[in-house]
């Protein structure tokens, strides 16, 4: 049919679309991809540039503001700060290397996502559960919405009531942090959902559990992912908080130790993990995102 | 009653108004019989679309009432006895075309056909397509995936409302010969809401002829055209003079709203 033959010649057009769908393209993407690691380079540069500056000039104390050639000077020396059990907080461990800072950033890292991905299923089950049972939703919104604008620095002396120190009330920040905004976002969106889906799905008699688990769940799913990526930031900042004041080891902890040593050096050399950590972090997700949401055009995948 | 066989639709002084006193419908009188197909034309926001969500079960009527096969429309849905086709085709995102005539089939809770599935998505002329997402279609394949979606299930009564709206002009003949043999071969009872009166003449064998709003009945003309019809029945006289009938019904409608303007 004439009809149907437009139609595969414009999929057939846009098949190279798809990324490594050929070489053209593909070097054109990595063509791209330099040029945007050049912007990079030349963001950071700018910063770096002035802090040098500054230092050259004479205006940047080097014991106050030590500046990136000064504080990434010497790694292994900042290396023996790292010590992933945490068991020497606040003393220089011993032959500290590479390896132990993996391992401080990795226990920092897995604290964020346990708490993520606990706080991810547990705020999709309860809203799910709020609209889905009336009785929960009567019970459970108005404690929804009064403990949601509670700051997780707050939560922090309850978190070490019930955990003591330790893995537990890190976590357990982390979860608090995300966990009510992510409940409301499941509220909001599947109020959002349109209602035609759902007015289909009735019409062919499907129940309310069938609605749920193969129209509203779906179709939730790429906001909800939307929401918990902006809130990865937030994660972050509460672990570290999380870390300095309960747990004894960690990003948290050395940061805390090296304000209180007053290792300027220090401060700024954990500043530069922690935020290269995040920003790999944040890739990391956005990658599975868009492994997960295949339906979703990358356009709408939370500005990517 | 088994749940292929076609209804009868009767409506009995059915009325709705909407929030804020907007009256849509009032007092409709209409019994649709089973197996035929009939068309809904009038002027477009007149309400025709209401009265097919109405039958649908999908709104409440404000007073009368709606019975298919002599049950409230809450009872056909719960049995996958009736499916509809809206305007806007609402094909789900994740869901590949096979997967969304597939989805129909599961919430419907019958025995998944794949050939039927197959045959379906040819009908409607989405051979090849599929595994495509409905955002690889144009607006057109994805009404006609739409349609395919709500035959699946073979329902009784099958409502369409506007389903051709965003097809082009040759596909859109091409599934007014299809659709019917389609639904005739199973004795459907169709009600389809459009506003061409070509279309309305071309499929049906009843065109109701609805007023601006609150829609009331101006003309109920049968279309005695005999079946099949094949593309140069748009010739036949009898076929213009019907058309010429529904047209004047449809002019007659609107200038009642005219009419109550120039009162105002």
């Amino acid at each position: 049919m004439a009809i149907s033959d437009t139609g595969s010649r414009r999929m057939r057009r846009a098949a190279p679309r798809i990324p490594f769908g050929g070489w053209p393209e593909a070097g054109r993407a990595t063509g791209r991809a330099a040029i945007s690691a050049g912007w990079w380079c030349a963001s950071l540069g700018l910063l770096v540039g002035f802090w040098e500056l500054a230092w050259a000039v004479g205006w940047a104390n080097p014991i106050l503001l030590p500046p990136p050639h000064i504080f990434l000077a010497d790694l292994t020396d900042q290396f023996r700060y790292f010590d992933p059990t945490g068991g020497r907080a606040g003393a220089m461990g011993e032959g500290g290397s590479v390896w132990s800072v993996l391992g401080v950033v990795g226990w920092t890292t897995m604290r964020v996502t346990v708490g993520l991905v606990l706080g991810f299923v547990l705020s999709l089950f309860v809203g799910v559960a709020i609209r889905y049972f009336d009785v929960v939703g009567k019970l459970t919104l108005p404690l929804v919405t009064i403990l949601a604008p509670i700051s997780p620095v707050a939560w922090i002396p309850v978190a070490v009531f019930l955990f003591g120190i330790g893995n537990a009330p890190a976590i357990f920040l982390v979860f608090v942090a995300i966990f009510f905004v992510m409940t409301l976002s499941t509220l909001t969106q599947i109020d959002q959902v349109p209602k035609e889906y759902i007015q289909l799905a009735r019409t062919v008699g499907a129940s309310k559990r069938q609605i749920y688990r193969h129209v509203i769940l779906p179709a939730i799913l790429p906001g909800l992912f939307v929401t918990l990526r902006m809130n990865l930031f937030a994660a972050w900042m509460v672990v570290l908080i999380a870390e300095a004041v309960g747990v004894g080891s960690g990003l948290g902890q050395v940061t805390m130790m090296a304000r209180n040593t007053f290792n300027a050096s220090l401060v700024f050399f954990t500043m530069t993990l922690i935020g290269l950590t995040g920003f790999l972090f944040d890739k990391a997700f956005g990658l599975i995102q868009r492994k997960v949401l295949w339906w979703v055009g990358p356009s709408n995948v939370g500005g990517l | 009653m088994s749940p292929g066989a076609p209804p009868e639709v009767e409506c009995t002084r059915l009325s709705k108004g909407f929030d804020g006193g907007v009256e849509v419908l009032r007092e409709i009188d209409l019994r649709i019989e089973a197996g035929r197909t009939t068309a809904f034309v009038g002027p477009s926001g007149c309400g025709k679309s209401t009265l097919l969500r109405l039958i649908a079960g999908l709104e409440r009527p404000s007073s009368g009432a709606v019975e298919i096969g002599g049950r409230p429309p809450a009872e056909t849905l719960r049995r996958a006895g009736l499916a509809v086709a809206f305007q806007d085709p609402s094909l789900l995102p994740w869901r590949t075309v096979r997967g969304n005539v597939e989805l129909a089939l599961k919430l419907a809770r019958r025995r998944p056909r794949p050939r039927a599935v197959e045959d379906l998505i040819a009908l409607v002329g989405l051979s090849g397509f599929g595994d495509a997402r409905p955002a690889a279609l144009s607006g057109g394949m994805r009404q006609r995936a739409a349609i395919a979606r709500a035959m699946v299930t073979e329902p009784g009564l099958l409502l369409l409302d506007e389903p051709f709206g965003a097809v082009d002009e040759l596909t859109r003949r091409q599934l007014a010969q299809d659709l019917p043999r389609l639904w005739e071969a199973r004795e459907t009872t169709a009600i389809l809401v459009t506003h061409s009166i070509h279309e309305a003449v071309m499929l049906s064998d009843r065109v109701v002829v609805f007023s601006s709003r609150p829609a009331r009945i101006v003309a109920d003309v049968r279309i005695d055209l005999p079946r099949p019809r094949p593309a140069g029945t748009t010739a036949d006289p009898h076929f213009l003079a019907l058309s010429d009938r529904v047209s004047a019904a449809l002019a007659k409608g609107m200038g009642d709203r005219a009419d109550g303007l120039a009162a105002q």
